[in-house]
């Protein structure tokens, strides 16, 4: 009797146990929720009467607007560049050896494990003491700098999956080395570039910390206009906008789940 | 050939991905060189050559910042990799296509919330009138709210949150790759579901252990927000004070010097870590 529950009881554990952890993962997401919907300005669970006058404020903010806005400009650079110098990067260490490969490579893939803090104060006095000044260079340059290593990352496997011999046969047919790579490497790199870009870009949106250091006022990027007014107003409306940035996300990623295979992309695939 | 070595578009591809790093030397050493400059109060601008702000570090105060950094980065990590596993477990054995995405998204979307969302949302959970306190209330389980806010609990909740999907990733990679046969293998000759999990899954996942916990270990030691915003000043990181000493005290040399010691002292963790876990990686090793 014994021998036949177990496996079965462990079946229901482990399904409890699952359930409880996506429900620690969704819990701040389902309160903020609610807390956006209610009406009055003090959070009460559950709220007494509904309203969207939080989403109005927030959607009318000086500050979220031109944080938004700003974000827009950053990310555009930034994600187009990370995509650029990543993708070619990607394509060297995929196909060439040279001396001090390794080495430009940990440098390039250091930000996974540099303190954002840090590169972001490094940054600061890098460009104050070049006289660069606080504007949206050196936050685009951080941008890259930061988002690089999950381009390199998403370029390099799909150019690992790639067939060479599809090149191969592209260049024994006459093919240039550009024309090779114009229509043959690169519509096969694709979803690669396509995903590379999507996470630096959604990276890049979001990157707070060390935007916190290279930011001023007039140039601060949606995530600081955030942090700062939490840190002064403690009314709903940023309950409103993180729904609306949740809600945003989620559909991105059904979206690039449904076009993409995040789960190829991520390398979480059964082997077998 | 037509004047291309035989390893086209090197030079041109490289050279981007060259600048982008010379510029993260760049701010590295501009860091170094920070951190050995006199503070001239008053002034952004940095004074002649000095080794007083390495010796003011060496304050009971930072040494206390340093250990209560380890000590959440320590705890965050571990926690991440209890939720992270079964998560991550579900997520490649579920043979069920929808319910994998959804694990799947449910899984990674606080990876791309950024910092500020996720953290605001978990004052909401975790404050006195919040969630949590408020749910407690009703049911009539506490009297008075309880204290969340302003903790070490509190602040490592929130960041097991933001580690989790990195964690689940990592480990989800490692054990897509185990070849289902070892464990078939282990079945057959009578192990039972739990032993067969502790004998030859969780040996052979390792790698994706090691990896998960370091880098939840690097991101946990890079949190501001969260630190700053649940700790509010009662739990304090090196972040945080970094922050302080830039934009509140201007003493950017100080702030410097804390960063280069921070960033020394979270590469020899990383270090021990990787020594500790040889071991276990070898394990993983088939």
């Amino acid at each position: 009797m014994r021998i036949i529950l177990t496996p079965r009881l462990l079946d229901w554990v482990g399904r409890f146990v699952v359930v409880a952890i996506l429900g620690f993962i969704l819990c701040p997401a389902v309160v903020v929720t609610i807390a956006a919907f209610n009406a009055k300005a003090i959070l009460a669970f559950p709220p007494e009467s509904l309203s969207l006058r939080w989403f109005t404020k927030a959607l009318a903010y000086e500050d979220f607007r031109t944080g938004f806005r700003n974000g827009l400009i950053v990310t555009f650079w930034a994600s187009l560049i990370a995509l650029g110098v990543g993708a070619g990067f990607a394509f060297v260490i995929d196909r060439y050896q040279f001396t001090g490969k390794n080495t430009l490579e940990a440098v390039l893939l250091s930000p996974l494990v540099i303190p954002h803090f840090t590169i972001g104060l490094g940054l600061l006095i890098l460009s104050a003491q070049l006289g660069a000044g606080r504007g949206y260079v050196i936050i685009v340059l951080t941008h890259v700098i930061l988002v690089l290593p999950f381009v390199l990352r998403s370029v390099y496997v799909s150019l690992r999956n790639l067939d060479r011999r599809l090149e191969l046969a592209a260049a024994s047919l006459g093919a240039s080395p550009g024309r090779v790579m114009l229509t043959v490497t690169l519509p096969l790199m694709l979803p690669g570039l396509v995903s590379g870009w999507l996470f630096a870009a959604i990276l890049s949106f979001n990157e707070f910390t060390a935007s916190l250091f290279v930011t001023v006022q007039r140039t601060q990027t949606l995530p600081v206009a955030m942090y700062n007014y939490v840190r002064e107003f403690a009314d709903p409306s940023m309950a409103a906008l993180s729904v609306m940035y949740i809600a945003a996300t989620a559909l991105l990623l059904v979206v690039a789940n449904m076009f993409l295979g995040l789960g190829k992309v991520l390398n979480v695939e059964n082997a077998r | 050939m037509n004047g291309t070595s035989d390893r086209p578009f090197l030079r041109s591809f490289m050279m981007p991905a060259l600048i982008c790093a010379a510029a993260l030397v760049a701010a590295l050493a501009a860091i170094l060189n920070y951190s050995l400059r006199a503070h001239i109060p008053g002034s952004l601008e940095a004074g002649g050559l000095t080794l007083s702000n390495f010796t003011a570090l060496t304050n009971p105060l930072y040494a206390r910042v340093f250990l209560d950094t380890l000590w959440i980065c320590l705890l965050t990590a571990l926690f991440t990799l209890l939720l992270g596993y079964p998560l991550a477990y579900a997520l490649v054995r579920t043979q069920n296509r929808l319910l994998k995405s959804a694990i799947l998204i449910i899984a990674i979307t606080p990876l791309f919330l950024g910092e500020v969302v996720r953290t605001y949302s978990w004052i909401i959970v975790l404050g006195n009138n919040g969630f949590i306190n408020a749910l407690l209330l009703k049911l009539g389980l506490i009297a008075r709210p309880l204290q969340m806010m302003f903790t070490t609990g509190g602040v490592v909740t929130a960041l097991v949150h933001v580690t989790l999907p990195i964690m689940v990733i990592m480990l989800a990679a490692a054990l897509a790759h185990i070849d289902r046969n070892y464990e078939r293998a282990a079945a057959s000759l009578g192990a039972g579901p739990i032993r067969v999990f502790f004998t030859v899954t969780l040996p052979l996942s390792a790698p994706g252990i090691v990896a998960g916990t370091t880098t939840a270990f690097a991101w946990t030691f890079s949190a501001f927000a969260t630190p700053q915003l649940i700790g509010g000043g009662q739990v304090n990181m090196i972040s945080n004070l970094v922050y302080q000493l830039g934009f509140a005290s201007f003493n950017f040399p100080f702030a410097a010097a804390l960063s280069a010691a921070g960033l020394v002292f979270t590469f020899a963790v990383l270090w021990l870590l990787r020594l500790a876990a040889r071991p276990l990686e070898k394990l993983g090793t088939h």
